[in-house]
This record gives structure tokens, C-alpha cells and sequence, in this order.
């Protein structure tokens, strides 16, 4: 009989904190400047440039580590991790190893077989690295510091998951609890999330662990699974075929679905860690604790049942709009302002939704503003469009972030409410088209939908379906 | 001499620091760590088992930096010393296998 | 009175005073670098334009009243390892040869802001390793008393300089005795101060729990005011200091009575120079004579103190220095295959022999397997010292003692045994160890005629204290003289 293996899955979450400027300097964080220009002598390494600590770096870490169950190091300090690499720039990584600020912690994630609880060995913070890209026309690599010393916190799992599932699961928990508070976007195809993958195989049964293998350059869910399994599988042909699976760091090519060792000979993987002498220790008092844990937001959870209990959501629809912080405030801010919370929800898990998956983008990316989502849903509800209208309108609020009214307005697209002009154009669609007419008299109602269709093309869209239809029925019937 | 450092530990030393020393530069340069590391092991006589090691003097924490942009872009003065430059980036070898 | 013969504090009240202008202090230092260069070399290089313009600025400044401090109009020398924007900063390193940094050091910003003049860079031992200034890769600097000595080091460019009377005033940097030490061969009065009381904020890293910027002149007054100038607490510094009290220069009054002062027995056994040992006895009993309270006690872990300075420095050294990889300033290999070899023969080309040893020490000290025994072993040795210098604290206001147990070495007779050459900092490193303020006072000549100086070793923060036995010693002692200009 064939052997029956197991797999063993941790994670080191990389997650970019959304202060608005560096861990070490006030360079700015934000994204897509022009190389280089958010920069400055400290995320450059120039000689004699020092690092000073972003507070509110600190103040996220701990809150995300509180919220992860964590237990505080309340003395805490930076270490000095040294290896050479160019977007490395003082080629030493400012980190957190011997004292790291959260650690011991724990989150829930469902899983078929119930709830389970996936162990957080540490949460650390650190700078981050800058931008490499490959120059083909003079065969080198140019340097970008912008993102140097942007602020990342690691967080490190156990190794307590065992499917590509329960990844998925752990990651989505962890994104939903660091927007919802506030310290990161999590927008994992941007880089502000990112999953190292620490894999291993044994036989079920067995109590020790098998030789680990990382994974890097993990940017989306679907590789995150298409990567566990594909190295899955790697390490058990390996064993099956007598040989050994060899510790290493390997770099998952998710086009051709296949990871590649990371390996020279000039990297020794002695990181020469040592407390960072240009920086004291951080002290974070019982008060500092309980200030973040007071100031802890509603989480996903709470905002479901809220929305059903509240608003009368759906529990589904609840857990869809809440799955996204960035939807759950859209939701609850457009509703407090149009007061119609059902339609909301219909316009984010409809049209909202299917908009984002047919562009490739996360809600995090939703760029318009409840304002004119409201205002839209107003426009429906009055009457002065009708769906089909409101729905090329939406495409422009969620593309460019128009305002509705002035959009209708602009192109025309009012619903034209003027029943003598809706009348005359019923009588001439009638006029036009004898042969269907007389199908509907002579009892075949489905062809009303064909010359409903018929008067809205012949009003360019404009008019009200409904009014049109009662419109044709009773000129028909006469 | 009590330290001996092998040869494998002096290229060892020599990637981590990214120093590629020559015969002559080599040899003095274990000579040197040999006898540095012998008069090193002197603190062997001290019994520290109960002492914190100290990175800081002074039992000073929390300095902080408050979260507000002040930094302007002064890439054009920082990349006057780039040996190598290209489109406002610094170049160097190909990282890339 | 020529410039030459004056202070600094003395050169700029005559100016503020309107008897001499900002240009021709500069033109007189200018002229008196020019007459010494040749011989001395203690510049790496000299700002003659900047700082003629500088001088009409300052000038105008201080007519108009703006500028009234003690230091306002005065040309000052600065250490390569401090970065001056616009200035080529190249810790005497070929790695650096052509760095021109994009901002000033804080020490450097508030001298200029009290209206000193950056006149020039001064030569240095490369990155601030050594004791002689002859790593530098720019050639050695002579000793003004005798050019074929050494002037000390690593801030022997700033020190040479002030003796040579190039200038009145220079910054150094003192990581294991780089000021302190040179102050003694050259015959100038030098101060490290307190860990944290300088701003570090551009000071191109050695080791950066003991580097410390601090002030290289004539007197004890210069060094106060300098002192009063620079101390700050900076916020771009995170172990910079708030301090309480940075008026140096009220400290300045002649009273030692309340003072107790320890001798270290330690300090005095085998390895100092009798000639060095009888100067300091004597500066002694002139302190004594002035009525302070001067007895011998047991300073225990002195011969630590070396040992355990040169795994810390060495290590924080290795990942300071990384930084310089060919790769955004600096010197990069012409030719190289690939990232790892361009990173290779940069800084194998870039740094001197003695830089280099240290790295590797450095590096290997803090690798795996090793970081328990070395590294903390270290950091725990060190707070074992510093619990001894607390305990003396508790007895003494200060320590005094040698700056170096010998005068200033012959040109090229102490790089041979690096024991040796660290044996040398016996008396200075551990001051930097355990962050104390240390001052050198010139207080005698050995029989060949080269300087012999004393260290005061205070407690943290108490530079007050340490100024007013300095100065007390200094006025009792009368005129240090200048050397005489050899005979070319």
C-alpha cells in the first residue's frame, strides 16, 4: 500500500504598515513616486546618517499582536541583521531577533472539520528592502530605495497548518484583522502582504517534522495553492524515490508553476545578529497595553452579526460585504447616507464585485466614494433612471469616480417620463412592427418583451421598461 | 598560540565580509586574529554568568520619531556619488541568475 | 597679538570687538596652514573658497549683532570622519576618496550656526582605526614637536593642526582614546564627552556605542566653549541626550578644594614610561597643592577593559562599515565579474590593511558559534567595568590618570605588534566602554622634548567638574608653550 503522507505548513507573513512615512526617517511611504525620490541619507545608508523609530510603527505592531492573542515583550530591541545584497542599503537589515515585540500568540480559522487554532511563534518589526529591476539593454540591475525602510512587521507562524486551505484561511484571517485595524491595506498583488511559505512532508503518523523547505515570491491566494501543492508533491516524489528533501529557499515561478532553488555559494546564511547599538530598547508600560486594547476596533465578526441584527443583511451577504474592510465601510458609510442599506448591499455584491473580479482588482482598490454611490441609488429609486442606465452609470462611478447626477445629466440619460412622448413612440413601434402586435392579441404575451426592447431602442435607453410595457399592453388591448 | 583559525574559517570570514584578501594579506590578518582572540580569551577569567550583557550605557528607551512626512527628494544631489547611475537609479551587476 | 598666539575665545572677541575682521583671521589661518602643510600634513583638504565666503557672511552677521557667542568669527578644522555637506568627507579611505555628502553633521551645523568657519578636513587614521595616524591612506601626519614621532590617534590631523598652530580649534572623534591620546603627543588640550552628549548625527560610524565627537584646542576655555557649542540633544541622534545644564564655560572657575580625585594603582604598574609616571605624579601633586583631596585606590578589571573594547568596536565596526560596497558612493573595482566580486575587490581595494583586519575580526566575533563566547562575553565584561567605574564614582569625583602610558612613538614603529599598538589604549578605552567624559591636559615634556598629558576621567554627565580641575590645573600650571617651528 502507497504511504500515506502528511503536510506541514508555516507561515512568515510580511505585512507593510500603512504609516505615512519610513520605520527609520520622514521619508514618505507612499506608493509609485519616481525612483529614488522618497529617499533620503538614511534609507540610502549614506555614512553617518542614523536611524530614529517611527512611533507608530510600535503602536501597530502592538496592536496587531494584541489582536493575534499575543504576549507583549515589554522590553524590546532591535537587532541588526548583516548580509550583502544592493537593495539592501546599508547592507544590514534593521529587525527584531532576540527580542521580538509580540510573541506566543494565536488566531482562529474556521476549517471543515470546525474551529482551529493556528499557534503565532513571534511578530517582529523590520525595514523593508528596495527595488530591484533587471535592465536588459545594459545587462545590470538598477536600485530603487523608495521602498527602503518602509515598515514591515513578520509575523511568524507555528507550523500548525496542514492544508493549502487552512493557508488560505490563516491569511484571509490575518488580512481581515489587520485592516479592519487599520495598520495595513494587506493588498497581497501590491506587495503589501506577503507569504513566505515553510513547507514539509512526513508520513502520517509520525511525530517528527520532515526537512522544511521556504518558498518566496508568493503575490496571490491562487499561488499561494498552486505552490503548496506543487511542492507537495515535489518532496514526496523525492522520498519515494529514496532521496532526501535538502533545506533550502526556493523561488516559486507561478507561470510555469514551478519553484527553482535560490542557492550561491557566496551567501552563507550567517546573519551576524546583534542588538542595534543606534537604537535604544523600546518600553512599552501596562498602559500603553491597555490604551491599544481600549482602542481595539469591532472586527469582522462583530460587524456580520451587527449588519444582520441591524441593517437586516443576509448572513451571507453579511459576511461577504464585512470579508472586506474596505466594503464593510463603504456599506456603512453609503447607507448612512441613503438610508437604504438593502440596495447598498445589492450594488456592492452585484455589480461592485462582479466590476473587481472582471478588472483583477481587490476591494481594497475601490477608489469611489459612498457619496456617489448614494447619490446613484437615489437617481434609481426616483425614478430618473432607470436599471439598465444605472448600471453604465455605476461602470463610471467605479472607474473613474463620477458624479452620477452630473454624469446623467451630461450624456442625456435621464429616463423621459413624459407619457405623451412615451405614447406616441408606443403607437409607432405598434405601427412598425404589425406582425408581433398581432401575436400579442392573439395571445402570445412573451412577445411584449420584444417590443418593450423596441421602444427603449427607439427612445435611446431612456425610457421607464415598466411604464413602457403598461403603455403597450393597454394601446394593444384597445 | 592557542587559537588556531583554519583556513576554511578565514574564507569563511572572507564572504561574510565580503573580503577577498590576497596570500600576504591573509596571513598577517590570522596572525593578527589569532593573537587578538588569544588575549580575547583573557575575559575567560571573569565569571559573568550573572551579568546582563549591556548594549546601551544608559537605561534610556521609547525615543520616537513622531509619523509626519518631512523629507524632500534631494536625489539628484545623493546620486552625484553613485559610481553608477541610470534613470535616477543606482546600477550595478546584475542580481538576477 | 598675532593670531597664532591667541584662543579662540580671544580671537573672536577681538573680532566681535571690531579689532580684527572674520577674513583676516581667515587669511592668517590660511597663510599659517600654507607655512606648515609641507611638513606637518595634517589636512586632507582646505576650503580656502567656502571659507572666505563664509567669512563676508559672518562678517555682516556679526555687525549687525546677530552673532555674539564665543566662537563667532573663529576657523576651525574638522576630522574627515565627520560629514560636511558639500565637502569631500573621506575617513582618510581610499573607499571614500570622492564622497561628497548631501548634509552636515549636527556637530558641524551648530559651530557654523554659532559663526565658526570650516576651514578644512583633517587627516585621520582610516575610519578612525589606529593610534598614530598612519593608516590613513592619504598619507601620515608629523608630530609639530618632532616630525619624525607620530602626532597619536585616529584625530591626529586635528591635533597636529591645533599644536602646529594651523588653526586655533578642531573637531575629533574619540571611539577607544582618538582624541585624548593625540591631545597628549601633540600638546593640546582635548575632550571626549559624555556618550550622548554630541549628536553623532553625521559622524561616519566606527563603533557606535563609544564614538563620540568632541573638541581639540589650546585651552581648557576653547574646549568649553566648543563643548557648550556642540552639546545638543538631537533628534535625528536616538542615543543623543537631553541634558540639563550645558553652560561649559560657567564651570570655569579655579577651586578644586571640594574635589576628590583617585589614582587609579592599576594605572601605574608595568608598561608606563617613568618619564610619563613622574609628570603625572607631579600634575597630581599640583592639584593636590590647590586643595583637592588626591589619594590612590583599586580600580579593578583595567586589564579587561582592552580585550573586550576591541571585540565591540571591531564588531559593531564589521556591519558599520558594510555599507561601503561600491554601490551608491565611493569607490567601486574597475573591473569585476558579477555582484559578489564587485563587492569583493571594492572593499578589498578600498580599505587599508589595518580596516581590513579589523573587519574580519569583527565579522568572525559575531558569526555563528562564536557571538556567545566573543560578542556577549564582551557586552558582559563591559557592564562589569562599568559597575567598577560607579563604584569609584561613589568614592571619588574623578579619576585621573596617563592619556597613553608613553609620548608619541616614532613614525613607523608601532603598526608592527598589534597588541602592542592596542596596549597603548589602556588608559582611554575604557572610559569609552562605560560612556564617561574624559579631558587631556598638557602637563609636562619627556627628555626628548615631546608632550606628556594628564586624563581626568569623570562620572557621566559631570563635564562641569572635570573642566573646572582642568582649568584650575591649567592656570596653575602656566603657558603650555608651542612648538618651534623647525628649521626646514
Amino acid at each position: 500500500m502507497a504511504k500515506q503522507y502528511e503536510t506541514v505548513i508555516g507561515l512568515e507573513v510580511h505585512v507593510e504598515l500603512a504609516t505615512k512615512t519610513k520605520i527609520f526617517c520622514s521619508c514618505s511611504t507612499e506608493f509609485g513616486g519616481a525612483p529614488n525620490t522618497h529617499t533620503c541619507p538614511v534609507c540610502t545608508g549614506m555614512p553617518g546618517s542614523l536611524p530614529v523609530l517611527n512611533k507608530q510603527v510600535v503602536e501597530y505592531a502592538l496592536s496587531v499582536g494584541l489582536a493575534a492573542n499575543c504576549k507583549i515583550n515589554q522590553y524590546c530591541k532591535f537587532d541588526r541583521k548583516n548580509y550583502f545584497y544592493p537593495d539592501n542599503p546599508q547592507n544590514y537589515q534593521i529587525s527584531q531577533l532576540y527580542l521580538p515585540i509580540c510573541h506566543d500568540g494565536y488566531v482562529e480559522i474556521d476549517t471543515p472539520a470546525g474551529k482551529k487554532k493556528i499557534g503565532i511563534h513571534e511578530i517582529h518589526m523590520e525595514e523593508d528592502a528596495g527595488k530591484l529591476i533587471h535592465d536588459e539593454w545594459e545587462d545590470c540591475s538598477l536600485v530603487d530605495y523608495n521602498r527602503s525602510g518602509v515598515p514591515l512587521i513578520e509575523i511568524v507562524s507555528e507550523p500548525d497548518m496542514r492544508s493549502a486551505e487552512e493557508v488560505i484561511a490563516y491569511l484571509e484571517k490575518l488580512r481581515m484583522m489587520i485592516q479592519y485595524l487599520g495598520a495595513s491595506d494587506c493588498k497581497l498583488q501590491e506587495g503589501s502582504m506577503r507569504a513566505d511559505v515553510n513547507l514539509s512532508v512526513r508520513e502520517v503518523g509520525t511525530e517528527k517534522f520532515g526537512t522544511r523547505t521556504e518558498m518566496k515570491n508568493l503575490n496571490s491566494f491562487k499561488a499561494i495553492g498552486r505552490a503548496i501543492e506543487g511542492e507537495r508533491v515535489r518532496q514526496i516524489e523525492l522520498l519515494e524515490e529514496g532521496k532526501s528533501v535538502t533545506q533550502e529557499t526556493r523561488r516559486w515561478d507561478d507561470n510555469k508553476e514551478y519553484s527553482y532553488a535560490m542557492r550561491s555559494k557566496e551567501d552563507a546564511k550567517d546573519y551576524r545578529y546583534f542588538p542595534d547599538p543606534d537604537l535604544p530598547p523600546v518600553l512599552i508600560s501596562d498602559e500603553w497595553i491597555e490604551r491599544i486594547k481600549k482602542s481595539m476596533p469591532e472586527f469582522q465578526p462583530e460587524r456580520q452579526a451587527r449588519y444582520v441584527e441591524q441593517y437586516g443583511l443576509p448572513v451571507y451577504d453579511a459576511g461577504i460585504i464585512t470579508g472586506s474592510k474596505k466594503l464593510a465601510d463603504l456599506f456603512e458609510t453609503t447607507s448612512s447616507i441613503c438610508g437604504k442599506p438593502k440596495k447598498v448591499a445589492n450594488w456592492l455584491m452585484g455589480e461592485t464585485l462582479r466590476l473587481l473580479k472582471e478588472k483583477g482588482q481587490e476591494p481594497e482598490d475601490l477608489k469611489f466614494s459612498p457619496e456617489h454611490l448614494a447619490a446613484l441609488i437615489e437617481l434609481v429609486d426616483s425614478g430618473a433612471v432607470n436599471n439598465q442606465v444605472a448600471k453604465e452609470v455605476f461602470e463610471n462611478v467605479f472607474t473613474e469616480n463620477v458624479d452620477p447626477q452630473k454624469y446623467v445629466e451630461e450624456h442625456g440619460l435621464k429616463t423621459v417620463n413624459d407619457t405623451g412622448l412615451l405614447e406616441e413612440t408606443v403607437r409607432k413601434v405598434i405601427g412598425l412592427n404589425p406582425g408581433p402586435a398581432d401575436q400579442y392579441r392573439s395571445g402570445k404575451e412573451k412577445v411584449l418583451g420584444f417590443l418593450v426592447g423596441q421602444v427603449m431602442k427607439e427612445m435611446k435607453g431612456k425610457a421607464n421598461p415598466a411604464m413602457a410595457g403598461e403603455l403597450l399592453k393597454k394601446i394593444l388591448n384597445e | 598560540m592557542a587559537n588556531r583559525i583554519s583556513d576554511e574559517t578565514m574564507d569563511y570570514v572572507g564572504i561574510l565580509a565580503k573580503l577577498d584578501l590576497n596570500e600576504e594579506e591573509k596571513e598577517a590578518a590570522r596572525s593578527d586574529m589569532q593573537k587578538m582572540l588569544d588575549y580575547v580569551d583573557k575575559l575567560n577569567e571573569l565569571d559573568t554568568s550573572n551579568v546582563e550583557p549591556m548594549t546601551h550605557i544608559f537605561s534610556m528607551g521609547n525615543v520616537f520619531r513622531e509619523d509626519v512626512v518631512t523629507n524632500q527628494d534631494d536625489r539628484a544631489n545623493m546620486l552625484l556619488n553613485a559610481p553608477k547611475e541610470k534613470d535616477g537609479q543606482y546600477m550595478v551587476p546584475k542580481t538576477v541568475e | 597679538m598675532e593670531i597664532k598666539d591667541m584662543t579662540a575665545v580671544k580671537l573672536s572677541a577681538a573680532i566681535r570687538e571690531g579689532r580684527m575682521t572674520v577674513m583676516e583671521a581667515v587669511a592668517a589661518t590660511i597663510d599659517a596652514i600654507r607655512s606648515r602643510e609641507k611638513e606637518i600634513h595634517a589636512f586632507l583638504f582646505i576650503d580656502e573658497e567656502g571659507a572666505c565666503h563664509r567669512a563676508e557672511e559672518v562678517q555682516k552677521k556679526i555687525d549687525s549683532g546677530e552673532l555674539v557667542g564665543p566662537l563667532a568669527g573663529v576657523p576651525i578644522a574638522i576630522k574627515d570622519n565627520i560629514c560636511t555637506k558639500g565637502l569631500k568627507t573621506t575617513c582618510a579611505s581610499k573607499i571614500l576618496y570622492n564622497f561628497v555628502p548631501t548634509y552636515t553633521a549636527e556637530a558641524v551645523k551648530r559651530l557654523e550656526d554659532a559663526g565658526a568657519i570650516v576651514i578644512g578636513k583633517t587627516n585621520m587614521d582610516e575610519f578612525a582605526m589606529g593610534s598614530t595616524t598612519e593608516t590613513s591612506a592619504y598619507g601620515v601626519t608629523k608630530n609639530p614637536w618632532n616630525t619624525n614621532h607620530v602626532p597619536g590617534g585616529s584625530s591626529g590631523g586635528s591635533c597636529a593642526a591645533v599644536a602646529a598652530g594651523e588653526v586655533l580649534c578642531a573637531l575629533g572623534s574619540d571611539t577607544g582614546g582618538s582624541i585624548r591620546q593625540p591631545s597628549s603627543f601633540c600638546g593640546v588640550t582635548g575632550m571626549k564627552p559624555t556618550y550622548g552628549t554630541v549628536s553623532r548625527y553625521g559622524l561616519i560610524a566606527y563603533g557606535s556605542s563609544l564614538d563620540q565627537i568632541g573638541p581639540v584646542a589650546k585651552d581648557v576655555t576653547d574646549c568649553a566653549a566648543i563643548l557648550q557649542t556642540i552639546a545638543s540633544h538631537d533628534p535625528k541622534d536616538a542615543t543623543s541626550m537631553e541634558r540639563e545644564d550645558y553652560d561649559f564655560l560657567s564651570a570655569l572657575k579655579e577651586d578644586v578644594s571640594d574635589l576628590k580625585i583617585g589614582i587609579p594603582n592599576s594605572y601605574f604598574g608595568e608598561g608606563l614610561d617613568p618619564q610619563v609616571k613622574a609628570s603625572i605624579l607631579s600634575a597630581a601633586e599640583v592639584l593636590k597643592s590647590l586643595g583637592a583631596e588626591v589619594e590612590f585606590f583599586d580600580l579593578d578589571l583595567v586589564e579587561y577593559a582592552i580585550p573586550a573594547y576591541y571585540v565591540i568596536a571591531s564588531a559593531e565596526a564589521s556591519s558599520n562599515l558594510e555599507r561601503f560596497d561600491g554601490v551608491k558612493y565611493g569607490y567601486r573595482a574597475s573591473e569585476y565579474e558579477g555582484l559578489h566580486d564587485m563587492y569583493k575587490k571594492s572593499r578589498s581595494e578600498g580599505f587599508g590593511p589595518e580596516v581590513k583586519r579589523r573587519i574580519m575580526l569583527g565579522s568572525f566575533v559575531l558569526s555563528s558559534g562564536y557571538y556567545d563566547a566573543y560578542y556577549l562575553k564582551a557586552l558582559r565584561t563591559k557592564a562589569l567595568i562599568k559597575q567598577e567605574f560607579n563604584k569609584a564614582f561613589e568614592k571619588y569625583d574623578m579619576i585621573l590618570s596617563p592619556a597613553s602610558p608613553s609620548t608619541a612613538p616614532r613614525l613607523g614603529e608601532s603598526l608592527s605588534d598589534p597588541i602592542q599598538m592596542y596596549l597603548g589604549d589602556i588608559y582611554t578605552v575604557s572610559v569609552n566602554l562605560a560612556g564617561l567624559p574624559g579631558i587631556t591636559v598638557p602637563c609636562g615634556f619627556d627628555n626628548k622634548g615631546l608632550p606628556i598629558g594628564m586624563q581626568l576621567i569623570g562620572d557621566c554627565f559631570a563635564e562641569k567638574k572635570l573642566l573646572r580641575a582642568a582649568y584650575t590645573y591649567e592656570q596653575a600650571r602656566g603657558t603650555y608653550p608651542l612648538p618651534k617651528k623647525e628649521e626646514a
